[in-house]
């Protein structure tokens, strides 16, 4: 057949390159809800005490009702407005995160920098003794600590920062292994620079990106923790709410004023989520996984 | 006594080795050598002939995550280097002797402004001020070639060409006025036209610093009208040693020989066979 026939695959996309990736545009669109979501709940939680519709801890006779334009989402067991105290305990529940996750990242960094880079006798014994802190349950460890010391806020707290930092540790350790291997690292060594200031100016900063989507999806996973002890009863003491506790109390009356449940269940939620959306921007972002 | 009798660097029986898992590998086995102050030294051998390890052996510089251990004498300027505490050889590196590196696109801080880390070399070394170091080190990134240096030393590495990388290690390693510069195959990650720049670029740095130069590369033709002397390096030993021209002219060695033998030349390039 003398019939010219066209080399090139009809199956074949032959559109322009450029028109090709609407990905990169997709990951900072995750990326912005993320930080929305983020600024939404911390401007709910700041702003908490000056747009809370009524005190958090006063009763009123008016119990477990549902929803109306006085109370928004209902009232619980003994009168109290369920949207304040979902306002009000945002901010406990929230401030133990933030502050154990502070903790546990700081904790973890040091840790696992040192681990890293020192490596040998050092790397062994805060690796095998992160390994013991990392062997026990989450929840038998925390019971443990909130038993021996007293169910406060910044005992819970260090109990979820002890939680999380070998978590974080491993996650510092295992890029600092290879990022001190690096050609300007010896350069830097080569010129004098000393051990400590190429550990912090010319390892770290290098290491920062999976940190970061590690530090985000862990503060999801203490939102759980912190919202599920105290769920437990091992959270901070009432009256003050917290999103665990309102949760834990309205069980029994789920069926009776299902907002008491639902309000705290999509705030755990929400913050969960907001974190998790927030990791999954920033990994697309800085590209941990591939690169 | 003078210059000449006394020189700058005397290695005596330098030896290294590694042990992983175990094993044993003597990779510099007791070479002997020196160099005078002001001179240029070449080292040339294979890859894995030991030389890039007798360079960072002088300087203790371990590579990462290898346990080796040096034996002889470096002798620096009357000091064994061997024999210092670190923190004595954290102030000699960089700033008595320093070293360039074979791979310029690995060897800069990619987060830290390229002005940033030429000015913390002299920082650390001469406790200048940030303006003063900043004044010096756009003075160096000149001497190096780069042009608009004041604007150029706010770029990140990235901004920069393999060979102006180069140009910025180079202005890095000689910022404090070494008296002696190590370039481990300076120009094997570059190509060949920017190859010669930076070989005129030492020359002409060596000559206006006044330090001694120890080059090493595998490529005879990086040696010549580079240095004045050169060591031929095989299998951790040196195997022959004397001034370029004699090795050039009456190589003694056969490894010599064959190394001569693998620079290209222009006038025996008969046709390539496929």
């Amino acid at each position: 057949m003398a019939e010219a026939r066209s080399i090139v695959d009809p199956a074949l996309d032959t559109r322009p390159i450029a028109e090709a990736p609407p990905a990169r545009k997709r990951r900072h669109l995750l990326l912005a809800l993320g930080i929305a979501m983020l600024l939404a709940m911390l401007l709910v939680t700041a702003l908490g005490p000056w747009i809370a519709p009524y005190d958090a801890i006063a009763t009123s006779p008016d119990s477990l009702a549902g929803p109306s334009t006085q109370h928004w989402l209902g009232t619980d067991s003994i009168g109290r407005d369920v949207l304040s105290r979902l306002i009000i305990g945002g901010r406990t529940t929230l401030l133990i995160t933030f502050v154990a996750v502070s903790l546990a990242v700081a904790a973890g960094l040091v840790l696992g920098l040192v681990s890293g880079y020192v490596g040998g006798l050092a790397d062994e014994l805060i690796m095998r003794g992160l390994d013991i802190v990392f062997a026990f349950p989450v929840f038998l460890l925390a019971i443990a600590v909130v038993a021996a010391l007293g169910p406060t806020v910044p005992n819970l707290i260090l109990t979820i920062a002890i939680v999380y930092t070998p978590i974080m540790a491993r996650v510092v350790r295992a890029p600092v292994l290879s990022v001190k291997r690096w050609d300007h690292v010896e350069a830097a060594r080569s010129v004098g620079v000393g051990e400590l200031r190429i550990a912090i100016v010319h390892v770290l900063p290098m290491v920062m990106s999976p940190i970061l989507v590690q530090t985000s999806l862990t503060l999801a996973n203490t939102i759980f923790t912190v919202t599920a002890l105290s769920f437990l009863g091992i959270g901070p003491p009432p009256p003050d709410p917290n999103w665990g506790g309102m949760l834990s109390e309205a069980r029994q009356f789920m069926e009776l004023a299902p907002l008491t449940v639902i309000g705290p269940a999509v705030a755990i939620v929400f913050a969960t989520l907001t974190f998790i959306v927030l990791a999954n921007g920033l990994r697309d972002l800085l590209d941990v996984a591939g690169h | 006594m003078s210059a000449s009798a006394k020189p700058l660097l005397q290695v005596q029986r330098l030896s290294a080795q590694f042990t992983r898992d175990a094993v044993v590998s003597q990779v510099v086995k007791g070479i002997s050598f020196d160099i005078a102050a002001g001179e240029a030294v070449g080292f040339v051998g294979e890859s894995g002939c030991g030389k890039s390890v007798t360079a960072r052996a002088m300087m203790r510089l371990a590579p990462e995550g290898s346990s080796v251990e040096l034996g002889g004498v470096v002798r620096f300027d009357g000091q064994d280097l061997l024999q210092l505490r670190e923190a004595d050889m954290c102030d000699i590196r960089g700033q008595r002797i320093a070293m360039v590196f074979q791979d310029p696109m690995t060897s800069l801080n990619p987060v830290l402004s390229v002005g940033a880390q030429i000015d913390d070399i002299m920082r650390r070394h001469t406790g200048v001020s940030r303006a003063q170091a900043r004044r010096r080190t756009v003075e160096l990134l000149g001497l190096v070639g780069i042009r608009d240096a004041a604007r150029r030393s706010e770029d990140f590495p990235h901004q920069f060409s393999g060979g102006m990388r180069q140009r910025v290690l180079i202005a890095m390693a000689v910022s404090c006025q070494p008296d002696l510069l190590i370039a481990d195959e300076p120009t094997t990650a570059l190509d060949v036209t920017v190859q010669a720049q930076i070989l005129r670029l030492l020359l002409r740095l060596r000559q206006e610093l006044g330090m001694a130069l120890m080059l090493i590369t595998h490529d005879f033709g990086v040696i010549a009208g580079m240095v004045e002397r050169v060591y031929v390096m095989l299998d951790g030993q040196i195997v022959e040693a004397g001034a370029v021209d004699d090795i050039f002219a009456r190589p003694q060695h056969a490894y010599t020989r064959a190394l001569l033998d693998a620079v290209p030349r222009l006038e025996s390039a008969g046709r390539l066979m496929p």
